[in-house]
């Protein structure tokens, strides 16, 4: 309540905001400010700062059989490894849609899971998949290739 | 001193042989509910009946007004509740070792493979229950004034029961449950669609924010079944039991069982003059608390048409918990929870299918990920979430297909509900869809228009044609609503029988082609 020039204030006006309500409002302030912080500090927990997936790198010996349009897929891996006469390449066999394992065929690829079919260089030709299976990083050192399961190189890319 | 030292023992002798029945009698107040005083007792005196009313109406214990579906929920979830923490003495929750207590269980344990049959089955009933819940409560408008707030816990109860379900599904670490995870994780990660036709992924990866929280790795290992363990057995337990708890509260707080206005007229004089109590109706009842402002629900209100809660609703709550059980172990004796080959991340079970109740889904997922897992729940959540608030109108409230339309309007619906979403699917395995025709189509397009999307319109379209036609959202509800289910039941059948190996459709699954 505003007092009036030249009339003292009397101490039974009713305050602005009598203090009991401030003193309420601070209380309940504090107190919704404390949850707060304290919810977005367990919220960071769920998600680890280092992730307990293993190594994607490995290093496999390609069969000197292998031919040109052969898909090689070394064991316990989702990598489809190519041979032709430009060099070698790596494609990810892990569908983009919905992360079923792809399996290599004559005309591509081939998903079980929702049908989604690729063309042998990756892009998608029926399905639901919303993108081109990834080519992966290699490093070739005679018969040995290294490949990353984790690095994604543009689709193309032969060494 | 020897003689009343002897009485004293003596006394005891005779405490102790009265023990029993004084236990007995500090344990239940009341005597045997014989009488009105004693029925009424006999349920405000038991910490686990009281949140009944003493006195329940007769059209609320009428078969066709719950049919019971709500107390078969809560039976299905009891007995999940008490054969989970059976199955909790032997499950390990790590992989491999899962697979193999899942094993112990089944070959092992005695009782094992039948508690978990039984648990199966009973998870099975529940989903079963709550969505025929749900749609009884639409379809007599019990949503409405003043039991809005209830069918929205109860919209949380629903998904808090998939969810439930759903994180059941990976913790027996096969080959069914792995890939369904997978998918299911991929489900997660769907927004990626959107993002990254977008070409935002890399500032704003919300699917990929989804996916890691849910496995807490990259992959579908330790991490991700500790977390859908820790989901299974203790949060979503817990939210459950919370909201189950506010859902029972406020069906009495909101005034019981929704029934119709003339609800007197359709009962009829008969029942009431075959139970005779409280003939001398009271002309008030008081609020025992305190006296507050409101009103309290009984005040200058006799409690006519109603039966004392003790026998009437209890026998049968009583019955319906026996013949939940019974149908769980008749079940559970029947069919087999299945157990797959051990989890093997490098061969995808083929075909890899999601629980029944999200196959309806799948069927859009395989055209788009993010319409069918995400953008298709989320819009029916929601349209469910704002039926209450929607419609606000009064006609035929508590009476099966009340107002506007009734039952002729229930035919249509089914009608153009199972004719749109067979001719679609027919439609869509018969000619393809946009990539069959042209491979070149951006992934955008499919997101925004496929058989999902397209019957979603349709169903859109019906509904807004309803309104108008009577003048009615009820009308325009009803006409959704039952489109839906149709659809839902419709895709979930064809996901569940006629699909088979890289998802193409079959017939019947002795055409699928042999490994």
């Amino acid at each position: 309540m505003t007092t009036k020039p030249g009339k003292q204030a009397s101490r039974f006006d009713p305050e602005p905001m009598p203090r009991r309500d401030f003193l309420g409002l601070a209380a309940l302030g504090s107190a919704a400010a404390a949850v707060i912080f304290s919810l977005f500090g367990m919220l960071r927990l769920p998600k680890a700062a280092v992730l307990t997936s293993p190594s994607k790198k490995f290093t496999v010996t390609l069969p000197d059989s292998l031919g040109p349009e052969e898909a090689y897929v070394p064991e316990g891996r989702s990598v489809a490894v190519y041979r032709d006469a430009e060099g070698v390449f790596a494609i990810s066999t892990i569908c983009t849609h919905l992360g079923c394992v792809v399996n290599p065929n004559s005309e591509g690829f081939e998903c079980p899971c929702h049908g989604s079919r690729f063309k042998s260089d990756g892009t998608v030709t029926k399905g639901p998949a919303p993108k081109a299976l990834l080519w992966l990083k290699v490093s070739a050192d005679g018969t040995q290739v290294q490949i990353d399961e984790n690095e994604e190189v543009p689709a193309g890319t032969k060494v | 001193m020897d003689k009343s030292g002897r009485s004293a023992l003596r006394e005891i002798w005779g405490n102790l042989l009265a023990a029993p029945g004084r236990v007995y009698k500090t344990a239940f107040r009341s005597g045997r509910p014989t009488t009105d005083r004693t029925r009424s007792s006999f349920v405000f005196g038991n910490l686990f009946l009281h949140l009944h009313s003493v006195r329940t109406h007769i059209w609320s214990l009428k078969w066709s007004t719950t049919m019971g579906l709500g107390l078969i929920s809560t039976a299905a979830f009891l007995i999940t509740l008490v054969t989970g923490i059976l199955l909790m003495f032997y499950y390990k929750p790590y992989p491999d070792v899962a697979y193999q207590s899942m094993k112990d269980i089944h070959f092992v344990v005695p009782t094992g493979r039948f508690i978990r049959n039984i648990h199966r089955w009973a998870a099975n009933v529940m989903v079963v229950a709550v969505i025929l819940h749900m749609a009884r409560t639409f379809f007599t408008a019990s949503y409405r004034k003043p039991r809005e707030f209830n069918w929205l816990i109860g919209w949380g109860l629903l998904v808090t029961t998939l969810a439930l379900s759903f994180t059941g599904y990976l913790l027996p670490w096969d080959q069914l449950a792995y890939w369904a995870i997978t998918i299911g994780a991929n489900i997660a990660q769907s927004p990626r669609e959107i993002t990254d036709a977008l070409g935002i992924t890399a500032y704003f990866d919300v699917g990929g924010l989804q996916r890691v929280i849910l496995l807490g790795s990259d992959e579908v290992g330790a991490e991700a079944l500790i977390r859908f363990y820790l989901l299974h057995v203790m949060i979503l337990p817990l939210v459950l039991v919370s909201l189950m708890a506010v859902h029972f509260w406020r069906i009495r707080k909101d005034g019981g069982i929704a029934r119709p206005e003339n609800v007197d007229e359709l009962i009829g004089d008969k029942e009431r003059t075959s139970y005779p109590v409280f003939t001398d109706q009271p002309e008030k009842t008081y609020h025992l608390a305190a006296i507050v402002k409101g009103k309290t629900p009984a005040v200058g209100n006799g409690p006519e048409n109603s039966l004392p809660s003790m026998p009437h609703l209890f026998y049968a709550e009583l019955g319906v918990l026996m013949f939940t059980t019974l149908i769980c172990l008749a079940l559970a004796l029947i069919s087999d929870a299945p157990l797959k080959e051990i989890a093997n991340p490098l061969v995808p079970e083929n075909p890899a299918k999601a629980p029944w109740y999200f196959l309806g889904l799948q069927e859009i997922v395989s055209f788009s990920a993010f319409t069918g897992g995400i953008g298709i729940p989320a819009l029916v959540w929601l349209g469910l979430g704002l039926i209450p608030f929607l419609d606000r109108e009064k006609e035929g409230t508590g009476k099966w297909l009340g107002g506007p339309g009734g039952w002729s309007l229930f035919a249509w619906s089914l009608l153009v509900g199972f004719g749109a979403s067979i001719g679609i699917e027919a439609f869509a395995i018969y000619f393809g869809w946009l990539r069959e025709w042209f491979p070149d189509v951006p992934q955008l397009a499919i997101t925004f228009i496929n058989p999902g999307t397209v019957l979603t319109a349709i169903y859109a379209a019906y509904s807004i044609y309803i309104v108008r036609r009577y003048d009615s959202t009820r009308a325009g509800a009803v006409g959704l609503f039952t489109c839906f289910l149709c659809g839902f039941i419709v895709l979930t059948v064809v996901g569940t029988y006629f699909r088979g190996p890289n998802w193409e459709f079959y017939w019947t699954p002795s055409d699928w082609p042999g490994h």
